[in-house]
């Protein structure tokens, strides 16, 4: 009876139609509870759910749970960075649940034991299509987010390597292209995410017309709204952005200067691999000779302190490569390879049996799977075979049941 | 006539013509004077109009004959090909032709036989009035005197087996729980078969009206009485289920259990290995199945024969399909999962497979293109002018 009534009180967004499914549905878990580890605590009310907020805090006892980003975080944290279907379903679910995975709490981990002063490490999240690497990055984004680190995040790089409208030749060098309206969106979101970095100060003179400069010891700010308003030099003060960060990442230890900085780039193979993009004489372009990639090759390079570098491998949007590749020397080529050399490789697997079990939990509990068969046994088998615990396929194949 | 007689004359006078030229010239004196006339007839009308004639009628001398001829050319076969002539079957005669005549014709009846003469030639009826021209049954102003005969005598037989059930009735021993006849696997004669036993066309109106007689007489308790006349009218079905062939169960080294099967589809063709390990691993030509059959229909037709027989995370499985396309693969699969699946399964799931369609090979295939037209049904794109 008593929890019942705790279901009832900490689950406020749920109408009452389905209210009664629902107490009923958790009474099931309960007893599931019961009868699987009398060691859970007292707060768990579900197999699937936990109540712990705090990336910091979560552990392997967490495997397989989901836990909820707090909406104020995803607007923040996120203005571009969550895969759109997870987007979509986040906006369906009304709340932003994120399973706790190994791969995740291995990064998060070793992110909580390197020692800042060193050169950054490099962490490539590598697997097979679909089974979660961008959703573990941005589970160990939300950890450095929550630690006061300074995000810097490239939703998907593969973005900036085709379906450019505009090509500009870059002003400050002559064999170089800019991408305008990447750029400024880019800043755009930069600024969202790092609000409260804003007032940093600034090293360097900037030149960036024969009118336009900005002076040393101007705040970020300025800076960043600078690539904002004027385009044409949105790259170059892209450019700029990364540089300063770079230098300044590990540079006052203590104090109100330090910060850590935070680089993640999804889809971190497009860097060196071939574009769609043609110059105006129709030859192809080469990543290099854009502004963007220039500068986030720079930046992928281990010559700073005080930080971390994140990516994650992805070969559905890459160009020009096969379908069933997915290991970090087949999707980044030998080039990238030796640059990123060398890096820790995180492998992402598909969903073990706990895992599967805990997100067809969550689906259930949300009343996404509406037909009946899928709430009996034979309807999970039937979902374990048809998408072999592929989280996306696993995802596709719910949403129209 | 003409022609004939001048043909006549002149080859008399042939023998007459070596004598000499003077007999020549008395030809036209010595010659019959009939009025020749040359009638020109061209060889159209020395030809039959075959299609009047209608089918071809067989004597019965001819149809003796036929049957002499065969048991004789089955002794000769069976000594040439040195077995007992007194033991030579129909099945023996069927092999030493196959073997003496090899032919590469797809279809069966387009190939040599050598069977009795009743098999071959259709069965006539004997012509039926006598010499007089009056006809020998009584029924044959009918048209059709065998069906209307063959109705005649069950409905004798209905009343005989009523005026059977009256007596009882008299007597008190009328019970309804007598000895039925079991009609269970077999089924009525098909029209067509019914026509040739009784070697004369009957309606589709006129062959149910025979089988709801033989249901009447089949409702009624003392039917036993007809059974054997009744039984000549039923054909016995097979159990189907018996003529699957089940692949044979092998042991791993290990001791895990599996099965070995091939399927086809279109042109694809299928070999699984089913192996009872308790895991639901699914690997296709060495690729994991969600990579190689990244659609979701292909992935349900393999899921569907594990599904009905309630095994999905049972067994492993590890094929090989090369072939056609995506879809045909995947139904190639099916039915060597299906089969496979045979050994470990009992009998009434075999037959319940059976019943669902896993274990039919689909025998669609690609139509053939034809001349004058695009493709199989597609015509040229037709133009007015």
């Amino acid at each position: 009876m008593n929890l019942h009534k705790l279901a009832s009180r900490l689950r406020p967004t749920v109408t009452q139609k389905f209210r009664h499914f629902h107490i009923q549905g958790s009474g099931q878990q309960l007893e599931a509870v019961v009868g699987e580890t009398s060691s859970a605590e007292p707060s768990l009310l579900s197999v699937f759910r936990t109540s712990e907020q705090d990336p910091a805090c979560h552990s392997e006892r967490h495997t397989g749970q989901y836990y909820t980003i707090p909406p104020a975080h995803i607007q923040k944290l996120f203005p571009h960075g969550l895969p759109p279907r997870f987007q979509l379903q986040v906006k369906t679910f009304n709340e932003g649940c994120v399973m706790v995975r190994p791969p995740a709490l291995e990064l998060i981990s070793y992110l909580k034991r390197v020692d800042y002063s060193k050169p950054p490490l490099r962490y490539i999240l590598y697997g097979d299509t679909g089974s979660g690497k961008t959703l573990s990055l941005c589970h160990a984004l939300h950890y450095c987010y929550t630690q006061g680190w300074l995000i810097l995040h490239i939703p998907d790089a593969h973005l900036w390597v085709k379906n450019c409208k505009e090509l500009l030749p870059s002003s400050s060098r002559p064999s170089r292209f800019d991408q305008p309206i990447q750029a400024s969106q880019w800043l755009k979101n930069f600024k969202i995410t790092n609000e409260r970095f804003l007032s940093k100060v600034q090293l360097d003179r900037y030149v960036w017309t024969k009118r336009e400069s900005t002076e040393e010891g101007r705040p970020l700010g300025e800076l960043v709204d600078q690539g904002v308003n004027r385009m044409k030099s949105s790259s170059d003060v892209v450019g700029a952005v990364l540089r300063e960060l770079r230098l300044q990442a590990g540079g006052a230890t203590d104090g109100e200067g330090a910060f850590k900085l935070a680089v993640a780039v999804d889809g971190v193979n497009a860097l060196w691999g071939k574009t769609t993009l043609k110059k105006e004489d129709k030859t192809m372009c080469e990543p290099e000779e854009l502004t963007l990639i220039h500068n986030l090759r720079k930046m992928m390079k281990n010559d700073w302190s005080g930080g971390a570098i994140l990516t994650a491998l992805s070969q559905t949007g890459s160009l020009f490569k096969p379908r069933s590749a997915y290991l970090p020397n087949e999707l980044l080529g030998e080039e990238g390879f030796d640059n990123m050399e060398p890096f820790v490789p995180v492998s992402v697997p598909n969903y073990s049996e706990k895992e599967f079990e805990s997100c067809y939990l969550y689906y259930l509990d949300r009343n996404w799977l509406q037909h009946p068969h899928s709430r009996s046994e034979e309807g999970k088998k039937e979902l374990i075979f048809l998408s072999n615990k592929n989280p996306s396929i696993l995802e596709r194949l719910c949403a129209f049941l | 006539m003409a022609a004939s007689g001048c043909r006549g004359v002149r080859s008399i006078l042939w023998k007459y013509g070596s004598c000499g030229k003077s007999l020549c010239v008395s030809r036209s004196k010595t010659a019959l004077q009939l009025p020749v006339r040359q009638i020109c007839v061209s060889s159209s009308l020395w030809k039959k109009n075959l299609a009047a004639a209608g089918p071809e009628k067989f004597t019965q001398e001819f149809i003796n004959k036929q049957v002499e001829e065969f048991e004789v050319g089955k002794r000769h076969l069976a000594n040439m090909m040195g077995e007992d002539p007194e033991t030579f079957t129909q099945e023996d005669i069927d092999r030493s032709i196959a073997y003496l005549f090899p032919s590469g014709l797809f279809d069966k009846r387009a190939r040599p036989i050598m069977k009795h003469p009743e098999q071959i030639f259709p069965k006539q009826t004997a012509v039926q009035w006598d010499a007089e021209g009056r006809p020998f049954h009584f029924l044959f102003y009918t048209g059709k005197q065998s069906y209307y005969s063959l109705l005649h005598d069950l409905y004798e037989k209905i009343l005989a087996i009523e005026r059977h059930q009256a007596e009882m009735r008299n007597k008190g021993l009328y019970t309804t729980d007598t000895k039925q006849i079991v009609l269970t696997g077999s089924r009525w004669l098909l029209k067509e078969e019914m026509e040739e036993h009784l070697v004369e066309n009957i309606s589709d109106q006129d062959y149910m009206r025979l089988i709801q007689l033989m249901e009447r007489l089949l409702s009624m308790p003392y039917c036993s009485l007809e059974e054997e006349f009744v039984l000549k009218f039923r054909r016995h079905l097979e159990v189907q289920s018996r003529k699957q062939e089940i692949p044979v169960i092998q042991y791993d080294p290990q001791g895990v259990a599996f099965s070995v099967a091939d399927g086809r589809r279109k042109s694809a063709k299928a070999s699984i290995t089913l192996r009872d390990s308790g895991s639901g691993n699914v690997t296709i030509n060495g690729k994991n199945y969600l990579h190689y059959f990244p659609v979701l229909q292909d992935r349900e037709q393999l899921l569907f024969p594990l599904h009905f027989v309630g095994t999905l995370g049972r067994f492993d499985i590890e094929g090989s399909v090369e072939g056609s396309g995506h879809s045909a693969q995947a139904g190639a699969l099916r039915l060597a999962i299906s089969r496979a699946l045979l050994s470990f399964v009992s009998e009434v799931e075999v037959e319940k497979m059976r019943q669902a369609g896993l274990l039919t090979a689909d025998p669609r295939i690609k139509e053939r293109k034809k001349p004058g037209q695009e493709g199989a049904r597609r015509k040229f794109t037709w133009k007015k002018r």
